[in-house]
């Protein structure tokens, strides 16, 4: 089982660019250590700036530093990132179009046991919806190291949000990336499922039980919900009775209202969206809560079986 | 380029009061009454104090300035226009208009605007991020943010000061555009702002009361008192009249964004040529 989690894996890489890079600086509202980028202030201290418990402040000051050319990564946990700073992203970061890329760090119910302030079930929801923000939830480690990697290549604002605990490993080095497409992870003629972040290791495993009870299962990591591949998504939704969304977010206005919307508009078929509930959630740890909420491998498959039985 | 002398400052001050009243009487849009008491600051900062112009616009050396009171931005672009970024003329006569550029607050698709803006509590978080990159590059230019009084309320502001005195940023200068009147009313009444100063004092800031803050020599003395200062940010808490400079529009908070009759316009204007022809 991977130990290595996917906020270890962005300083990692940005460390590594940092090398290169003298403009690309990190910011932090006392979340150094949370977001794991304490070895990136003590390497380049000239680069880091902590604004302390300041949400608004960091993301402003942010987008004061990027006008300036500074290519700036500011890591915040997501909950408070996508609500205490939201204006600040909306204005400074989207409508400014700054070169900041927000990270949101222990995203979705990561706080699982600290309850409803910690956990940022809405963010897909509140960035997706600002116009010229983007909005990425990578898988594993491996595709977090690439889309760190894109992102630094580009000058675009971007919301990009991590789980606090390590990932299973969907993919290796040599996977294939490519920014702004989705990965197919399976192909098959029945149930398509599109996941993103977290819940695609648990999509994955379900896949597996769905093919073991005979269907035809496509798969897509579908890690930029905004902007959202399509094409992709089209291609595999072609032939299949059924889509599935996965996702560790409300109900409302995520993964699964994005290609409800798409696939309404282009090639109407049956969605269902599986996500956490529009309400009070218990406490535990995130796969606790996940497999509580039939968002973990068997809970999926048990959930898309049973809608596959009604198709007939 | 010459810099002006307090005489020449001030009256190019009216000449631009005449010229928001202009813009902000054709659109029936804006909002006069901070237009009029922000205008000296403008006019010291652009013409005196800051070096920035369509010359140096691409430098990244140039001064950087934000108007976190991004609604008197009409007053903004009159400045700018004269200061060569734009022809004002068609600020004058497009302003708030269909489809125009010059829309109700700060937007970079205006020449001379550094970022849009326009949501109040977020100019001084950007100069903070300014004036730390200029630290991070060794670069010499200074950064300027006018707030205004009312604006005073938005948490943010305090964030972005206790950032700016922790990081001991000298080469950061607020301005506090102290009218004491906002929408519904006199600060007093609305949200009691009273003793800004000391507030900035108490978070480590170097403050600078401007008593006049309508009096262009004043402020010129107390901006150079600000770009002297080392290891402190620097604040100016200026006093103005909102409305300064039209008599039915002095102190009153009717003339927040109040739109003027054709008898109003020509009363404002005749009044303003008047001080500028002294």
């Amino acid at each position: 089982m991977n130990k290595i989690t996917n906020r270890q894996v962005i300083c990692d890489t940005l460390l590594e660019a940092a090398q290169r890079d003298r403009d690309l600086v990190v910011v932090c509202s006392d979340s150094r250590g949370s977001a794991s980028l304490s070895a990136f202030a003590e390497k380049y201290p000239q680069q880091f700036v902590e604004m302390g418990i300041a949400e608004q402040n960091l993301v402003t000051v942010s987008a004061g530093l990027a006008s300036c050319g500074k290519k700036v990564f500011a890591a915040s946990p997501a909950c408070f990132l996508s609500t205490r700073s939201y204006e600040q992203a909306k204005v400074d970061v989207a409508y400014s179009k700054t070169n900041v890329t927000l990270i949101g760090i222990s995203g979705g119910v990561s706080y699982g046991a600290l309850g409803m302030t910690h956990h940022s079930c809405q963010d897909i929801a509140a960035f997706a919806a600002l116009p010229d923000m983007r909005v990425y939830l990578p898988s594993d480690r491996f595709q977090t190291a690439k889309l760190t990697e894109a992102l630094l290549q580009d000058e675009l604002p971007a919301y990009v949000r991590v789980s606090r605990s390590a990932t299973e490993d969907v993919y290796d080095e040599k996977m294939t990336f490519s920014l702004n497409k989705a990965n197919v992870l399976m192909e098959g003629e029945d149930i398509l499922m599109v996941a993103c972040g977290e819940m695609v290791p648990g999509a994955y495993r379900a896949g597996e039980l769905l093919r073991e009870a005979g269907y035809g299962v496509a798969l897509l990591d579908m890690y930029c919900v905004k902007p959202l591949d399509e094409e992709t998504l089209l291609a595999a939704a072609e032939n299949v009775k059924l889509v599935v969304t996965v996702e560790e977010h409300s109900p409302f206005g995520g993964l699964g209202s994005i290609v409800s919307q798409v696939i309404s508009a282009h090639c109407p078929r049956r969605v269902i969206n599986l996500a956490l509930p529009d309400g009070h959630m218990i406490g535990g740890t995130n796969r606790e809560i996940f497999a509580h909420y039939g968002l973990d491998g068997p809970g999926i498959a048990r959930t898309v079986q049973s809608a596959m039985s009604r198709e007939g | 380029m010459r810099l002006l002398n307090m005489d020449e400052l001030t009256k190019k001050a009216y000449g631009l009061r005449r010229d928001v009243v202009e813009e902000v009487y054709r659109s029936a849009a804006g909002h006069i009454g901070g237009d009029l008491s922000v205008m000296d600051i403008l006019t010291v900062l652009y013409f005196k104090v800051m070096n920035v112009s369509p010359k140096n616009w691409d430098s990244p050396e140039r001064d950087r300035f934000f108007l976190s009171k991004g609604h008197c931005v009409d007053a903004l672009y009159m400045v700018l226009g004269e200061k060569g970024f734009f022809d004002k003329q068609e600020a004058i006569n497009t302003f708030s208009a269909y489809n125009s550029r010059f829309i109700g607050h700060p937007n970079t698709e205006v020449p001379g605007i550094e970022m849009n803006s326009g949501s109040l509590g977020h100019g001084l978080a950007l100069g903070v991020g300014t004036a730390l990159a200029a630290r991070m590059d060794g670069r010499n230019y200074r950064t300027y943010v006018v707030l205004g009084d009312g604006e005073m309320a938005e948490g943010s502001n305090y964030e972005a000061m206790m950032a700016a005195a922790h990081y001991k940023l000298d080469n950061l200068c607020a301005t506090v555009d102290l009218n004491r009147l906002q929408i519904s009313g006199t600060t007093r009444e609305v949200m009691c702002s009273d003793d800004l100063g000391e507030k900035f004092k108490a978070f480590g800031w170097h403050v600078i009361h401007v008593e006049d803050g309508n009096d262009c020599g004043q402020l010129v003395a107390a901006y150079e008192e600000a770009a002297g200062m080392k290891e402190r940010p620097s604040v100016l808490i200026a006093h103005t009249v909102k409305g300064k400079g039209v008599s039915f529009m002095e102190d009153n908070k009717s003339w927040h964004h109040g739109v003027m009759t054709g008898e109003q316009y020509r009363t404002a204007v005749r009044e303003l040529r008047e001080v500028e022809h002294e």
